[in-house]
This record gives C-alpha cells, structure tokens and sequence, in this order.
C-alpha cells in the first residue's frame, strides 16, 4: 500500500495543474469591479485570457457581499458556456456558500469541480451535500475543517482529511473525485504559532496522499505570502519555493496565476534561500532575514532596467559571465574589449571570463536547470565576444586554441537539413569544444580531408531523411579505408541505436557511438577526450551494446513475414466504398504566393518546442512548471520573428497542386498526367496479420478504374538572405529560429492546402469546419502519405511525383531526393474514405525483386532505395 | 435475478441487440391527423403527434415493436421520445404526459412478454426520455448569450413526471437518448436518481449521445470523451451514440468511447445519411456490413437501429453479429476524470 501510493504521488508530481484565479471576486480586484458594474462582456475576457495563458481549470468565485452571488455565477457560468476556447476546460464552482453552489453545477455542462465542502457543520450535512455533488457529478473540494475548526497542525490535517475521505468512500463517493484542501495559511507573519504552517502542509500532503489512495491535494497558493502584499517579487519567489517542495509531496494542482510564478533555479539565490528557510522552518530569525531581505526586492520587477543597471555597475568579469548565464548580447563588445584591455594577451579573456561564464552554462544545462533555447542564446553572445578578439588574437599569432576537443560536423551528402546538428554544435560550444561544422550536403571527402587537416578528436554525421542513413555507412566505409581511428558520433531525426548497431557499426573499426539528442553529446565528447578509463569505458560499453543489439536481430529469423503473394491476397478491399468523387477543378494548379498570415495561424506547435528540445504539447508548455519559463520565451521571441517575416515579407510560400484521373493496377497506381500515363509503384506491408487485419497498400485506396489521386508539393523560399545575415551577425540562435519556423509554415501550409484540396480544389468535403487543433488532429476524410515516410518509404517516388507537377513550387531534388529549399513538403492525396496512416515497415527479397521490375531499376538500385525497409 | 443482473449477464456471453426506430415507422404507416387525434378532445392539430398513438392507436405501436421483437431485438424501446411536458406542449397535450407514458411502458411490456413465451428469450423495456427541444446550454436569443428558455430545475421535473410512469408502466430501464445537450442530459440523470429513491429499487439508466458533426461533437460541444466524463456518475448500465449519421461516419467515435468507458457500450446508428428528400435508404444488408466491422472490432455490446431502420435492418443486423464475442469492458485506472467540453483527466 505506501509503495504504491509513494508510486502515484511520484507520479502525480509530474501532473501539477495550474487552476486559474483571475476569475475570482476575492483574489482579483479588477475582476470584482467588472462584475460588480455588471460588465460580463469584459469579464468573460478575464477567463479567455486566463485559459490561452495556460489555466487547465478556471475558478470562479462570486463571494461577494455586495453581489447578488447566486445570479452572478449562474450569468457568468452561462456566459463563458457560449465561448468554446473558455468552456474546453472545466470549471471550478467556488463559494463559501451552499446555494451559489448549487445554482453554480445547474449551470455546467461537463463535470466541475465543487469548492469546497467540509465537516465544519458535522457529519450529516457533510454527507447530504456530498449525495448532491453526486448526483450532479461533480469532483469535490474538502476543505480541511471540522466542529472544532479549521485544521493547522499536520497531525489536525491529517486527521480531518482521512475521516472526510472514509466518510465519502463508504458512502460511495469515488475516492478519485476528492481533492483535499489542507489549509495553506500566511506564514513569516511574526507570530510563533505561524512558523510550522508550510511545513505542517507539505507534510500533511504526503501523508494525506499515502493514507487516502485516488484522492487529491490542492491548495489557494496567496494566502502562504499574505503578509509580504505589495512586494510581488518576494511573493513570488515564496510560491515558486513552495510548490517546489510541496508538488513532490503530493500537491497536485494549485489555485494559481500561472503567470507569476519564478523558475525555481532562476530565484535569486539569497532570496531562495531565505524563502527555504521559512517555509521549511529552518531558523528562528528565518522570518526576521526573510523580511529584512525583502525590502531589498521589493519594485525590482516593476523596472527591469534597475536590475540592468544593478548589474552594469559589477566588475567586468562578473559582467561577461552574467551576460552569458542570461544571454544578453547588448554589451558584450564593450565589455570584451574592457577585457582585453585588462588582460595581457588577447586569448586570456577566452580561456579566462568567457569560458568560466560558459562553464556555468555548460554546468547549468547538465544539471538541467537551464533549456536549449537559452543555451543558444548563451552561444550567441559567446561566439560575438568571440568575433571581437579573433583580429586581436590573430595579430599576435597564436597558437590555435583547441579547447577541450575538436570535432567535425557535417549534415551528409545528399541532405539539406541542420537545425539538430546546428544546436549540437552549439551546446558543444558551450560547452568548451571548438567545432568546424562544414554544413549541409557534404561530400565524404570533405568531411575526411578537414578531419586529418584539422587532427580533428571526432566526427559527428547528422542527416533527417532516410537515404541519409546509407550515406552514414559510406563515410564510416571511407573512414576505414583511409585508415582513421577517431570516433564517429551519429544523430539526427531518422538516425537511431538499432542502425546505427547494425549497419554502420560493422562498417568502421573506431569506436562508433549513436548520439540520441543534444543533451547527451558534451557527456559523449568529454567521455572520449579525456585519456583515461572513462573513454575506454564508453567505447567498450557502446560495442558491447551494438553487438549484443546485433546478435538477437540475427536470432529473428525472417519468418514472420507473409510472402508478397499472400500479402496481396490479403489487401484492404475499399472498392466497394463509393469512389472518390470527380474534383470540382482538375488538373494542375500552382499557387505562387500563399499569404503567411493564414498559414501562421495553422501551424503546430508542439514540434517546434521539440526541436529545441523542450518537451511539452502546445500551449499547455507555456505554463509547465519546469520549461514553461523558457517556452514562453522562446513562443515571443518566434512571434516576434513572425511578424517581422510576415510584415517585412522575408519568406515566400509556394505550391502546387495536382488532381488526376487514376487507377489500380495490382500494387501500382496508374495516374494519367498530360497525355501519358505514370506508373506509381507503391509498397506493400509484408507483416503477419491478424485474421481480419490487411496488409496495407496505398494502391489499395484507388479504384481499379475511374478514381482519382492528387499530389502537391509546397515549399518556403527566400530564406538564405537571413540566414547568411545571422551568421554574418554570429547568431546561431535567430538563425536556428527562423528554420524552425521555416519548417513549420511549410508543414502547416501542407496541412493548410490538404483543407483547401479538400474543401474546394477536389471538393469532396465542402462543408467541413475544422479548427486547428482538428486539423492537426487529423479529423477529416483522406491523407497525405509523402515519399520517404513510412506508408510510402521510398524516397525515389519525389522525383516521379515532382515531375507530374511541374515547377509550380519551385522545389529541386538533392541526388538522395532531398528537397530543395529544406523547408518543403511533398506528398500524394488519397480521398477514399477509410483511407488511413500506415507503416509499410519490412518487405521481403521477394518484394524487393517485384518493386525493382515495376519501377524499371535493377535490384542492386532498388536495394539502395529500400535499405530501411529490408531488415 | 433482477433485469439488470439478467441484462448483465446476457451481454457477457453475446452481443445483445437493440430494437430499431418507432418514428421512420410511424410515418411509413402514413396516418391521418384524425388516427392520431381519435377521440381525444384536443384543440392543437395532433398530426406528427407520435408519442399519442400510444393512447389512440396502440395495437399500431405494438405491431411495430412486435416487428422488432420477431426480428430479434433484445432491448425494446417505448415509442415516448417526445411524451414530455415541454414537446407536448406545442400539441396542447401536456395533461397527458403521464397517461401516454404508462400506456407506452404498458404496451412494450406485454410485447416483451409474449416474445418471451414464445422463443423463450428475456425481453428488456428501455423507457425512452428524448432530449426534449430546449436546451440548457444554449442561449436562442444571440444578443443575450446568457439567457436560457429552460431551467435546470424545471426540465428536471419535466423529466421525473415522465420517469415515474414510465416506471409505473413496467419499464426495466431508462433511456436517456438522443443527447444533443449534455446538461439536459445530467437532468435526466438526477431526475432519474431521484425516482430510485423514491420507488425504492434500482433504476439502471441507458445512456446514449448523438453527435451533431463529423468531427464527434454534440451540439453542447462536448466531445464523446467529455460526454462520458460528464455522465459517469450515472454509473450508467450502457453508454453509448445513436441517431447522429450513419454507422460508417460513427465508428472512430464509437472507438474512442468504447476504449474509455467501464460501461456496456450501445450504439444504434441511422441507416445512413438521408438522401435529397430526407428518406433514409440505406439498405438493411449495408447497415449490416458496417455493424459487422464494430463487432469485428470489438467495438460493441448492443447495436441497434435509429433512424430509417426497419425490422429488416434489425434481422440483418442480429444475423451480422451473432458469431462475433460481445466487447470486453475496459478496466478503468483509477484517475480523475474532469470535464469542459474536452476532458482532462488527473493520474491519481
């Protein structure tokens, strides 16, 4: 029983819910005013803002004397029921009173949250009212409160909360829908009996959680820094120290404004400390130092400028250090040349302030208390400085410096993406190791020859698309040819252990070790520059793991594959589906200039906070307590870029669309462009099924004669200009945002022109109305499949498909059919109504001899082609 | 064993099945204003009046479910999906809200029974409460978006006057159908909990959505998820989807709610979408087909017909499933399940 619950409350820690507050007559001055003077119109923006910011619940409370609070929350309940971004979250009906409550819950359609009930009364009314939540279905917050009064000891606390809980289970309440309230009071108040009420709650929590299994606890975070009102920063700070202690006991959701919480790790030390100290009842004088501190902060939120200057005032060293830790790049040159001044030679402000301020980056980023984007802006400033001293150093002729390390990088031949190398690089900047980074489509001779000019310590290959994968295994094939030893890192998208293990590998004598994301490449360069047993033991553990990897993939026979006969014996039968209506308009259509604005509003956002490595779903991220700081950073500062792309007009997003008459021919498609028919070979899932279960084929979709099939290709042109103006600035940070948004304007027109197809080019779907979160969502009729993913793996089809469409969008082909600019998307439209997402996954020697013949290449080619798929 | 132990147990060894629509019937029966009126003093026009066919035409409603009962459906519903206060209203018959909904209990009862004695199969009668055309979530007046032309207590007791005489009339179950408003829905349930106290013995509630576009909302906006969250406390005897669009369009939404919810899952589409003229011509063989794939897919624990669907469309749909094991109920993780029009759920 307490392994289990300690099991839940680990992991409910991870699942803190923020509950807005903002909508609350008690706690937000301004709200109460609106609703007071009657204005519902503004009021009900209070809870839109409080939702797009992040609240998961909102609170609604109308305790008011001089409001009729009954009419109020039913008005104001029913108004928000009208706005479906306020109404997708639940609601929380908060009244001290009974009958606000009840008229609260006749007026919510999903299932709320009632706070609070409680033993304040005695047991029986306790019960009646909790029958009625019931039956009205609704969770429920009790308060912990009893005849006596109002719990403040833990052991009170714990108490009241575990008779309520045995009361309402026995009774049948689900133990699942209480959530209790033990009470957070005003601590650091000067009074004696107040010292413990942190503590007591955060203990109580723990203990709540582990004797009432399912139930919940939360809490009005305020009232903890009562007595410090006026000073937002401390008040801050003692929340954001609170739920940092309190959340892993077992505080899983706070009535809080999300917005004005402080990462806990960017809490000025001092200030943390003395918060620590009174919360967790460290010291007698915690509350006199708390206090006597706080004057020190108070209005330093207010005018960041005073910070600035605070901080400019610092000796220079301190100054480059802070600058780097914060990323501020505005007087970084003036304070290096200060720097250079001071020192003797111009490479000691190198190897001196600047890499001790990146060694606190380095330090931060490892221990997790720092994110991606900041650490890129950190390289920002670093490499300015940097800039700054390279004509000084360079005068004198120095000695290159090497660093801890020196490793070259390259995106492989063939392959045009870098946004993941570029922020491998940067880290490992920071991180003290001097990289040479050849950039995107390198040739293996390149990569090789700098590696021997350079006495490079390591090579890392990146690459997104999956030829890339076989380009890896040439350069790692070359490595060994040339007789080189030095180890070979592998990342990137497509890029996994198992290929690495299997494939290249086998290829390259030296250590080659498969680098999963940014996070884990300083662990992996350190390991292999440092001379002793760490290196030794990284590289042997690493070969030790490919071989054993390699050994049980040999043990899987080939059995469980169908043999291609059988697969097609058992493909998807759609036909009696009726066919896909005839497009409205036919043919080819190029759109050369899509307006940005309406692809910006359907963009998806969780990837893009993937590709900084920040892990969270879009908006939720904004307010998560570990990364929503550093999310809500990096969300404005691609806003801000947006703006400027859309305003100054720096991207230009072009498409073109093709809808044919095609049909089936076995696992081909036949598609009629111009005067002449295209053969489309596709690819055929060889996997044993399940009785009932098909093997898949995208030709399965079409018709065997009188049906249709579209393609389109879209693309986001005109960003090398910015690009060569970021590194010509040495701002790896903005030019790595602006690919990202790149890429996710080119997804998002994707999806956008899908919607068009749909709705008025083919037209099958005219009276679809999707939002965006639909869409991302996939809740319409057809698919996209794109060449080189896993319905459609094979890469090679680009260049049939690009050739059907013409130069409408300006899209080339690198010689691993890559497209050309790196932002774009192409794909082939299927509008049958069950078709769906597949993975064509391994195919057979079989099948691999049937494709080579109806794609017209020798197997050798279609090898080539299909090496993901073939084992 | 009471009906619903029965009903439990019976839905554990097959896919039980549910009757099809008394409307689509009613109006292939093609009657005059005065059948429907018969000799009732009524001011209002009765024709369209369905539910008062129960009074005045009751070996007609009989006949129809009989069809069913024959055709092999498990589950018979009353014909009394308007037999409310607020619906009868525009027909200046509210007095006989009560009247209608006994005899429409009554009626399917000795159908069930007399089904029973001939092939030996228990029959169960759904008393049937339609979602009545007010909505509690939905303002009419688009300049006041906070007015509501219902209440919450009132339709409440809309609902209890209908649930205790169809209670009185003999029915197992109540059938809280067609939900178009969730609200009014979680009406319906309280009304029904507050009947249960009062007659003293269970009264298992059927719950069923209807979802009023493709993309799986009902026209309160909750998603089948949040709809089920914000029913479960009904701890309903079957939730599920009716009516909406045909049996193809519902089954990605029919598949979410059937991996969430710890309940029967019933589900009883229209036959297809209605063509230009609004008739529903699904023929009962492709209804059929596309029921069979929920069964295949353990999807289903009764399946029926809504809209459109006819004794044949009931047979076909009986035969199309009968070899196929019913839907095994999920065990619900203990977690928090809260709702808006989206759900959020809480690990515990």
């Amino acid at each position: 029983m307490t392994a289990q619950s300690d099991i839940s409350a680990a992991a409910a820690a991870t699942r803190f819910v923020n509950i807005g507050e903002r909508t609350n007559v008690t706690g937000s001055a301004r709200f109460k005013k609106l609703v007071l003077a009657g204005d519902y119109d503004a009021a009900v923006e209070v809870a839109r803002q409080q939702v797009e910011n992040g609240a998961q619940i909102i609170d609604v409370n109308m305790d008011e004397a001089l409001l009729d609070s009954e009419a109020a929350m039913t008005t104001f309940l029913k108004r928000i029921a009208a706005e479906p971004d306020i109404a997708r979250v639940p609601v929380m009906i908060d009244s001290s009173k009974w009958s606000v409550i009840e008229a609260g819950l006749k007026c919510v359609s999903g299932k709320p949250i009632v706070n609070s009930i409680s033993l304040k009364e005695g047991e029986e009314p306790f019960l009646d009212q909790a029958r009625t939540l019931r039956a009205y279905g609704a969770a429920v917050v009790v308060m912990a409160f009893d005849e006596t009064g109002q719990a403040d000891t833990a052991q009170r606390k714990i108490e009241i909360c575990e008779r309520a809980y045995r009361l309402l289970v026995e009774n049948g309440f689900p133990a699942e829908d209480i959530i209790f309230d033990p009470n957070i009071f005003a601590i650091a108040t000067g009074i004696d009996e107040h010292r413990r009420y942190a503590l007591d709650f955060i203990e109580a929590a723990r203990e709540i959680r582990a004797r009432c299994p399912g139930a919940h606890i939360s809490g009005g975070l305020s009232n903890l820094s009562f007595s410090f009102r006026g000073n937002e920063p401390v008040r801050r700070a003692m929340h954001s120290v609170f739920l940092y202690h309190a959340i892993p006991a077992g505080l899983d959701m706070a009535i809080v404004n999300a917005g004005q919480l402080d990462v806990y790790d960017a809490i000025d030390p001092e200030l943390r400390e003395a918060c620590e100290d009174v919360i967790l009842d460290r010291r007698d004088d915690a509350t006199e130092r708390l206090i006597t501190l706080a004057e020190r902060f108070r209005g330093t939120d207010a005018v960041a400028e005073k910070e600035a200057e605070a901080w400019r005032s610092w000796p220079v060293h301190d100054r480059l250090a802070h600058a780097l830790v914060k990323g501020i790049d505005a007087f970084i040159v003036e304070d290096t040349e200060e720097a250079r001044q001071l020192a003797k030679r111009p490479i000691e402000v190198i190897e001196g302030p600047l890499m001790d301020g990146m060694n606190i980056v380095g330090d931060l980023f490892g221990s997790g208390k720092m994110f991606l984007p900041q650490v890129v802006k950190s390289a920002r400033v670093m490499k300015k400085a940097v800039a700054h001293l390279l004509p000084y150093i360079e005068l004198e002729k120095d000695e290159s410096a090497k660093g801890k390390g020196r490793i070259v990088m390259a995106t492989v031949k063939g392959d045009v993406h870098d946004i993941g190398k570029n922020i491998v690089g940067v880290v490992l900047q920071c991180n003290g190791y001097e990289v040479i980074d050849l950039g995107v489509m390198t040739p293996w001779t390149t990569i090789l020859d700098t590696a021997r000019e350079q006495d490079a310590d390591m090579i890392g290959l990146s690459g997104l698309i999956t030829p890339s994968l076989d380009e890896m295994v040439t350069v790692a094939s070359e490595m060994q040819r040339a007789g080189l030893s030095m180890p070979l890192l592998i990342g990137g998208a497509t890029t996994s252990r198992a290929h690495t293990a299997l494939r290249i590998a086998p290829a390259y004598t030296g250590p080659v070790i498969h680098v999963l994301d940014a996070s884990r490449a300083v662990g992996v360069a350190s390991a292999l520059v440092s001379d002793g047993e760490q290196r030794q033991e990284l590289i042997d553990r690493t070969a030790n793991d490919y071989r054993s990897l390699r050994e049980s993939r040999e043990g899987r026979g080939a059995s469980d594959l169908a043999t291609l006969e059988e697969a097609r014996a058992n493909r998807f039968d759609g036909d009696a589906a009726r066919p896909a209506p005839t497009p409205l308009q036919p043919g080819v259509h190029c759109f050369e200039s899509w307006s940005l604005e309406d692809l910006r509003r359907c963009i998806d956002w969780t990837p893009f906070f993937r590709a900084w490595e920040l892990a969270g779903t879009f908006p939720a991220i904004l307010d998560d307590p570990v990364v929503g700081k550093e999310a809500r950073t990096l969300f404005i500062d691609a806003e801000q870029m947006l703006d400027r792309i859309i305003g100054e007009g720096w991207l230009q997003a072009r498409a073109v669309v093709g809808l044919w008459r095609a049909r089936r021919e076995g696992d081909d498609v036949l598609v009629i462009g111009g005067n002449e028919e295209v053969r489309l070979p596709f690819l055929r899932q060889q996997m044993k099924k399940r009785q009932g279960r098909p093997n898949m084929c995208l030709a399965d979709f079409v018709a065997p004669a009188d049906d249709w099939i579209g393609g389109f290709a879209v693309a986001i042109h005109g960003i090398e200009p910015h690009l060569e103006r970021f590194k010509a600035d040495n701002d790896d940070y903005s030019d790595i945002l602006l690919k990202a948004l790149a890429d996710r304007l080119a997804e998002a027109f994707a999806e956008r022109l899908h919607s068009h197809v749909r709705t008025v080019l083919w037209g099958y779907a005219p009276d679809e109305h999707l939002s965006n979160e639909d869409l991302i969502k996939e809740r319409y009729r057809g698919i996209r499949p794109a060449p080189g993913y896993p319905a459609c793996p094979d890469h090679s089809l680009k260049p049939l498909l690009l050739e059907l469409l013409g130069e409408g969008a300006g899209v080339r082909l690198t010689e691993s059919f890559a497209m050309m600019p790196a932002s774009a998307v192409s794909g082939f439209y299927f509008a049958h109504p069950e078709s769906a997402y597949f993975g064509v996954a391994r195919i057979g020697p079989d099948q691999l001899e049937d494709y080579a013949e109806r794609r017209g290449v020798d197997v050798e080619t279609a090898t080539r082609w299909l090496r993901p798929n073939l084992d | 064993m009471s009906p619903a132990q029965a009903f439990r147990s019976a839905a554990a060894k097959r896919i039980l099945v549910k009757d099809g629509a008394f409307g689509t019937a009613i109006q292939r029966a093609g009657l005059k204003e005065a059948c429907y009126r018969g000799d009732l003093a009524l001011n209002k026009d009765q024709k369209g009046n369905n539910d008062l066919l129960c009074l005045t035409r009751p070996e007609l409603i009989a006949e129809i479910c009989e069809g069913y009962a024959a055709a092999g459906a498990d589950v018979l519903g009353t014909n009394s999906f308007n037999a409310n206060r607020i619906s009868q209203a525009d027909y200046g018959a509210e007095h006989l809200v009560t009247e209608m909904n006994i005899a429409s209990a009554r009626i399917v009862r000795e159908v069930a029974e007399r089904q029973a004695q001939k092939d030996g199969r228990r029959r169960f009668v759904a008393g049937a409460l339609g979602p009545t055309n007010k909505t509690l979530s939905l303002s009419p007046d688009v300049n006041d978006p906070a007015y509501r032309e219902v209440d919450f207590d009132t339709l409440k007791q809309v609902y209890r006057e209908q649930v205790d005489a169809l209670v009185e009339g003999g029915a197992d179950f109540i059938l809280i159908e067609t939900i178009f408003d969730t609200l009014n829905a979680k009406a319906a349930i309280m009304a029904t909990l507050e009947s249960q106290q009062n007659v003293g013995r269970e009264l298992p509630i059927m719950i069923s959505m209807t979802l009023t576009d493709l993309s799986g909302r009902n026209l309160s906006g909750h998603t089948v998820e949040a709809f089920w969250a914000s029913v479960r406390h009904a701890r309903p005897l079957t939730i599920g989807l009716n009516c909406s669009f045909g049996a193809a369009q519902l089954r990605p939404h029919l598949a979410a709610l059937s991996r969430q919810a710890d309940a029967l899952v019933m589900a009883y589409p229209n036959a297809g979408l209605p063509n230009e003229l609004g008739e529903y011509d699904e023929a009962a063989e492709e209804t059929a087909a596309q029921v069979r794939e929920w069964a295949e897919e353990g999807l289903i624990n009764i399946v029926g017909g809504c809209c459109g669907t006819t004794p044949q469309h009931i047979a076909a749909i009986a035969e199309a499933v009968k070899d196929f094991p019913p839907r095994t109920l999920p065990t619900a993780p203990r977690t928090t399940l809260l709702a808006g029009l989206e759900p959020m759920v809480l690990a515990a």
